[in-house]
């Protein structure tokens, strides 16, 4: 039974809470034991919190007895990326600048889990500052693939990503900015969604780039990342980007999972040269299911797509040196070489050189660069007038397609160490989700087989207008039901033992 | 590939003085090398013909969010504190910042 708990989706884990049928207490120690069985080789959490889980879980297991009302995420156990502040609880964002401080506030996100009596785990490992594509970048050493430990899990989410894979949660927390939730479900065989801009509050979310951070779900069923996105977006007074729409009808699109009709885009710019051969084909053959699901698939070019990467490049880095400028070893976090004789500007910079990574120093350095006088409107303006083209692409596309697909990643998981002082190469891993970001609209990843030639999954990319989320949960719903229907289980379940 | 060098080793220096990262010898042979290729790289978005257009700066457009300017509960002074290198118990106690240069 323990190990069986493990295996269920959270919705299914929910149900049986709330019909009496496990405890919440009893799921909760399942996950806490299959995350000290396997977590020494997945290394997916920084931190672990078994007794504000499971004293969670036992006001859970009491709110039931005394026949009060349960959410439909209530008892379920949850992984949160280490960039999300919780009040008392380590929060590291990956750092060693952040080593050891306990943030005195819960972000929004956190604050809403815990309204929807869901069980916050632990933390989860990730490229520091959210700054990577494998979690190589984290200070505290890699998180490994469930599928093969020889590889990475994605990032920067990869240690929310692995958690999932690993089956230690069936639910994780992910920031998304420029691919960090849907690279690594797409190499970890799971679902992960980017929300629209501003539809999940940015609060107590350490910030990387302001204008393209968003956190969301991960999980390892559609219908799971729909209940979780359900249950932290909306809007919030803290958070002056957050929007003020009422949230997406994500979960009802999730259970209905049509497609019949649903004017589906083939990115022609996201294909191609620098696509693994096996995630090509998986590709194809998915947009073939959708086509005798009933889907209408046409093919729209958005040229400027070419030119994301670089805008990305330019933007990220400029809005992170700023972001980052508030690390500097006076109000919280590392302080170096204040030996009484050296001034604050100095103990700065001793700070941040011992506190920050060879990542995070690279961008900080060309974030500055980029916002130099003399660079700025040759570099960053002109950044932001492809980041208007880009925009103008997705809107012109999406007048012949309601959503448009591709590959999440181009490759599936390469080996640790493979390109970690390469950084043209690493960035190159995102290269089909970053457009996303640019424009603010939202997007899903979700596993479509695994690649012939390595054994490996592969993720598929849905795209949605802004403020339109439920079309993502829509057809990712369909294509779901309907390879599994094809496999007789979910991708995941054919995952290793660990 | 046309590859120009775009930051030299002393431009490497200064940005970092300017970022505030006291960066080793080695450090910076290794990041003018990398961020020369990184700079050349992107520079790719001069090739985007973008005269008349706008610039974005932020994805979705919300101009002048105001919330009630209302008193409330929020972090103690001790909480503010709680996670600070150096603090007399009311406030962060920080380097000396005057008589510099």
């Amino acid at each position: 039974m323990q190990q069986h708990l493990t295996r269920l989706s959270a919705a299914d884990i929910a149900a049986a809470i709330s019909d009496g049928d496990v405890s919440a207490t009893e799921v909760t120690r399942a996950h806490l034991d299959r995350i000290a069985e396997v977590d020494e080789r997945v290394h997916a959490f920084l931190h672990i919190d078994d007794e504000g889980a499971l004293a969670t879980a036992a006001a859970v297991d009491a709110k039931r007895k005394a026949g009060e009302p349960l959410g439909p995420l209530a008892g379920v156990p949850l992984a949160l990326k280490d960039v999300m502040t919780m009040r008392g609880i380590p929060t590291t964002c990956g750092s060693r600048i952040l080593e050891g401080w306990r943030p005195p506030y819960d972000s929004t996100v956190v604050e809403r889990l815990r309204a929807a009596d869901v069980v916050i785990l632990g933390k989860t490992n990730m490229d520091e500052f959210a700054m990577g594509s494998s979690t190589e970048h984290s200070a505290y050493g890699p998180s490994h693939n469930p599928w093969d430990l020889d590889r990475i899990p994605g990032g920067s989410g990869g240690g929310s990503a692995a958690a999932i894979a690993a089956f230690e949660a069936p639910l994780a927390i992910g920031t998304d900015t420029g691919g960090s939730i849907r690279q690594p479900a797409a190499v970890t065989g799971t679902v992960g969604v980017k929300p629209t801009y501003g539809g999940v509050s940015r609060f107590g979310l350490v910030a990387l780039a302001s204008s393209l951070d968003q956190a969301g779900p991960c999980a390892r069923t559609v219908e799971d990342a729909a209940l979780l996105h359900a249950a932290i977006a909306g809007h919030d007074p803290r958070d002056s980007t957050s929007l003020t729409d009422p949230v997406p009808a994500v979960v009802e699109a999730a259970r209905r999972g049509d497609v019949r009709g649903l004017r589906v885009g083939l990115v022609k710019e996201l294909s191609g040269e620098g696509y693994q051969a096996g995630v090509t084909q998986r590709f194809n053959e998915a947009v073939d299911i959708l086509t005798e699901l009933g889907a209408e698939v046409v093919e729209v070019s958005c040229p400027h797509f070419d030119y994301a990467l670089a805008a990305y490049y330019l933007i990220l880095p400029a809005e992170a040196s700023s972001n980052l400028a508030r690390f500097d070893g006076m109000r919280f976090g590392l302080r170096a070489g204040d030996t009484g004789e050296l001034g604050v500007e100095e103990v700065m910079s001793l700070t941040r050189e011992a506190g920050f990574g060879a990542e995070v120093k690279r961008r900080i350095m060309i974030g500055t660069y980029a916002l130099s006088s003399g660079y700025y409107d040759a570099y960053y303006g002109q950044a932001q007038k492809v980041r208007t083209l880009i925009q103008r692409d997705f809107a012109a596309a999406f007048e012949q397609a309601d959503v448009l697909i591709s590959p999440t990643a181009p490759t599936t998981a390469f080996r640790i160490g493979e390109k970690v002082d390469d950084p043209i190469a690493m960035y190159l891993n995102d290269v089909a989700t970053i457009p996303v970001n640019l424009a603010g609209n939202c997007a899903m990843s979700l596993p479509i087989g695994l690649a012939p030639e390595d054994g490996l999954p592969v993720g598929l990319q849905i795209m949605a207008p802004a403020r339109a989320d439920e079309r993502l949960y829509n057809a990712g719903a369909a294509l779901e039901a309907a390879l599994r229907d094809r496999w007789g289980h979910l991708l995941i379940e054919e995952a290793p033992a660990l | 590939m046309g590859f120009m060098p775009t930051i030299s080793r002393d431009e490497v220096a200064h940005l970092a003085r300017l970022a505030r990262l006291d960066l080793r010898e080695d450090e910076l042979d290794h990041y003018a090398e990398q961020l020369d290729i990184i700079l050349a790289s992107v520079a790719r978005v001069a090739e985007v013909a973008a005269a008349d257009v706008p610039a974005t700066s932020h994805p979705i457009p919300l101009t002048n969010v105001m919330r009630a300017d209302v008193a409330r509960v929020w972090l103690t002074a001790e909480e503010a504190l709680s996670g600070a290198p150096a603090s007399d118990g009311r406030r962060f106690r920080v380097p000396r910042i005057l008589d510099e240069e």
